[in-house]
């Protein structure tokens, strides 16, 4: 791997990110709107005695949604750099293609563990009363689900070459990992079929960690219902399985 | 232009130890789906020269480029740079190269000098040196002063300059030069031009260029004439105008129908009369003329010689002339299409 390229490759996403204002704001304003707005519109439909208020039920969620959101449009600005030609700078570089997906994944890990604090912060706004170890838990959590989902981006990236795939990315792939992730409402009151498909959504065990450590007792249905051995796992093995096939995509000559 | 024997090559490629062509290319052959894109071309490039690569739109020259750049594996064939295969030695192969793309391949929204930076990193410049080559390569190239300024305020000759530049800050053996002239006035032409003639020199760096333009390929050591995928001429640009059978030298004299007839049975020339001016076509004109004049004397009143140009060597060897409205259309419809997709 070369560790060059690698930094140069996030030092670049990472300038371009603070030049561009208005992307941090509306990256920003997105989860603030879905927690602030929906969340309490939501709330009176939920009654009280479930145990945690519904704004603090979604709160996890809200987080994981903040870093699909930036980890996925992190990984597909590839698809900007094939259509403005950037991308071949890199591509006829000395550099394997397994740094060039290293380099992206760590840019879109960085850009939205950022934007996922930045959400985190709010937790007194909503009631929580956390510690110094269970904010660090949240923080590693967020680094490693930034990861998995900046290398699944990646991966979808890879079978595009113009932006006007984005809204397909956006309906197709974004807003239904959103939906069955278990961020607004139990994925076990999901039917079968959608509970199926939400066990295979990394995003849905980075949120129930989270719940772990931020609800670990709720009663009934708004508690975590994955084992934190098992999210660990799952979240470290997708991570390598989706490096890998994005690895071997890159590798592609037409 | 002077003709360049192949012994003023010898030299400067002895110099860099070593007498291999830096480019050697077999039986070269490109498909995609059932267009031939390249259909079987062969050639060498020899170290310290420039090459270029003469075709119309779709004759194949950026699929060759792109095959040797390593970014297309070639259907058939043998493609190897500096020694290296490009296929199972690829990263020798870009360590040795430099590009500078058809469309332009720079990040717009980073500044020159942070482009030039990445590209550094890119290709393991060594730290301590990083700053002085960007430096040094955008003071070549006359953009030190808006180092600064993001690519996107740049014109269009300000970005070629800036990636010829950036292609070269690795030192590289071999500079691609992908028509980098493309959208560019006749006086940046021009200046891009006399700035790329002087690589080889400055940089020790062979060029393989392509281009449209008959007289931009009239720089090179060696063209090849490319049309639909396959070389249909390779030589020196001298030898190949030779295929046209000569220059063209035209006088007015103050009695045409006695000289006419004196040159006719004097030199056994065929003689044409246009506009008062006699035609006449030698082999070469630099002699010729001088023995027109001795025999004449003083019934010469003036001469014009015309040397053959390119597109008369494209014309005689295809049976068409490239045009270069066509060009420039689907350029700029591409250009809009372009403009087009980033507003929306
Ligand atoms: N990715 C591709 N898929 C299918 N066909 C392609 C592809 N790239 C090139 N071609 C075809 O291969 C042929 C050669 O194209 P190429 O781009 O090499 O031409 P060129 O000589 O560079 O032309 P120009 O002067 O317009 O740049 C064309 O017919 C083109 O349509
Ligand atoms: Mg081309």
């Amino acid at each position: 791997m070369e560790l060059n390229a690698v930094y140069v490759i996030v030092a670049r996403e990472f300038k371009k990110f603070i030049r561009e204002k208005s992307r941090l704001f509306s990256a920003i304003a997105r989860p603030l709107l879905w927690l602030f707005i929906v969340g309490a519109g939501i709330s009176r439909l939920v009654p009280h005695e479930t145990g945690v208020p519904y704004t603090q039920f979604i709160f996890p969620g809200i987080i994981g949604m903040t870093i699909l959101f930036s980890s996925i449009f992190s990984s597909i600005s590839i698809i900007w750099d094939k259509e403005f030609g950037f991308m071949k700078e890199i591509l006829v570089a000395p550099v394997s293609r397994f740094s060039i997906v290293i380099g992206k994944a760590l840019s879109g890990t960085i850009l939205s563990t950022i934007q996922a604090l930045i959400i985190l912060a709010l937790f007194p706004v909503l009631g929580f009363k956390l510690g110094l170890l269970q904010i660090l838990e949240i923080i590693l959590i967020c680094v490693s689900l930034s990861f998995c989902i900046s290398a699944f981006g990646i991966v979808i990236a890879t079978f595009y070459d113009s932006y006007e795939s984005f809204s397909v990315i956006m309906n197709f792939i974004i807003m239904p990992m959103f939906f069955l992730s278990g961020a607004m409402y139990p994925v076990k009151l999901l039917p079968d079929i959608l509970r199926i498909l939400a066990k295979l959504n990394p995003l849905t065990y980075g949120i129930d960690i989270m719940k772990h450590v931020l609800f670990p007792d709720a009663p009934g249905n708004m508690g975590p219902d994955i084992s934190v051995m098992t999210s660990i796992a799952v979240i470290i093995f997708t991570s390598i399985l989706f490096v890998v096939i994005a690895g071997k995509l890159f590798e592609r000559k037409g | 232009m002077e003709i360049i024997t192949p012994y003023d090559k010898i030299p400067r490629s002895l110099l860099r130890g070593s007498s291999l062509p830096i480019i050697q290319v077999e039986n070269l052959v490109k498909k995609f789906g059932n267009i031939t894109a390249v259909d079987d071309i062969s050639f060498e490039v020899e170290e310290g020269t420039i090459f270029g690569f003469l075709g119309p739109n779709g004759a194949g020259k950026t699929t060759t480029i792109n095959i040797l750049c390593t970014l297309l594996s070639p259907t058939s064939g043998r493609t190897l740079i500096a020694g290296h295969d490009c296929i199972s030695e690829s990263s020798e192969v870009r360590k040795a190269i430099g590009i500078v793309f058809q469309d332009t391949t720079l990040d717009k929204d980073l500044t020159a000098y942070e482009n030039l930076i990445f590209h550094a990193y890119l290709y393991n410049v060594p730290k301590s040196e990083m700053k002085k080559r960007v430096d040094d390569a955008l003071k070549f190239v006359d953009l030190y002063d808006r180092k600064d300024d993001l690519v996107k305020k740049f014109s269009g000759g300000m970005k070629r300059r800036l990636e010829v530049a950036r292609g070269l800050i690795h030192r590289p053996r071999v500079l691609f030069l992908d028509e980098p002239t493309l959208g560019l006035d006749p006086q940046s032409r021009t200046n891009l031009w006399e700035f790329i003639t002087t690589l080889p020199e400055k940089h020790n760096v062979t060029i393989f260029m392509t281009t449209h333009y008959m007289e931009e390929a009239e720089v090179c050591d060696r063209i090849a004439v490319i049309d639909n995928g396959k070389i249909i001429a390779i030589d020196s640009p001298e030898e190949l105008k030779k295929i046209v059978g000569g220059d063209v030298v035209s006088i007015t004299t103050t009695d045409n129908v006695h000289v006419r007839k004196e040159i006719e049975t004097v030199f056994k020339m065929g003689v044409s009369e246009k506009n008062d001016e006699l035609y006449m076509t030698c082999t070469r004109g630099d002699t010729c003329i001088p023995e027109l004049i001795r025999t004449l004397g003083e019934r010469v009143l003036s001469v014009r010689i015309q040397r053959p140009t390119l597109n008369d060597v494209f014309l005689k060897l295809t049976g068409k002339t490239i045009r270069e409205e066509e060009t420039s259309g689907s350029d700029s419809v591409r250009e809009s299409i372009r403009a087009y997709r980033r507003r929306h």
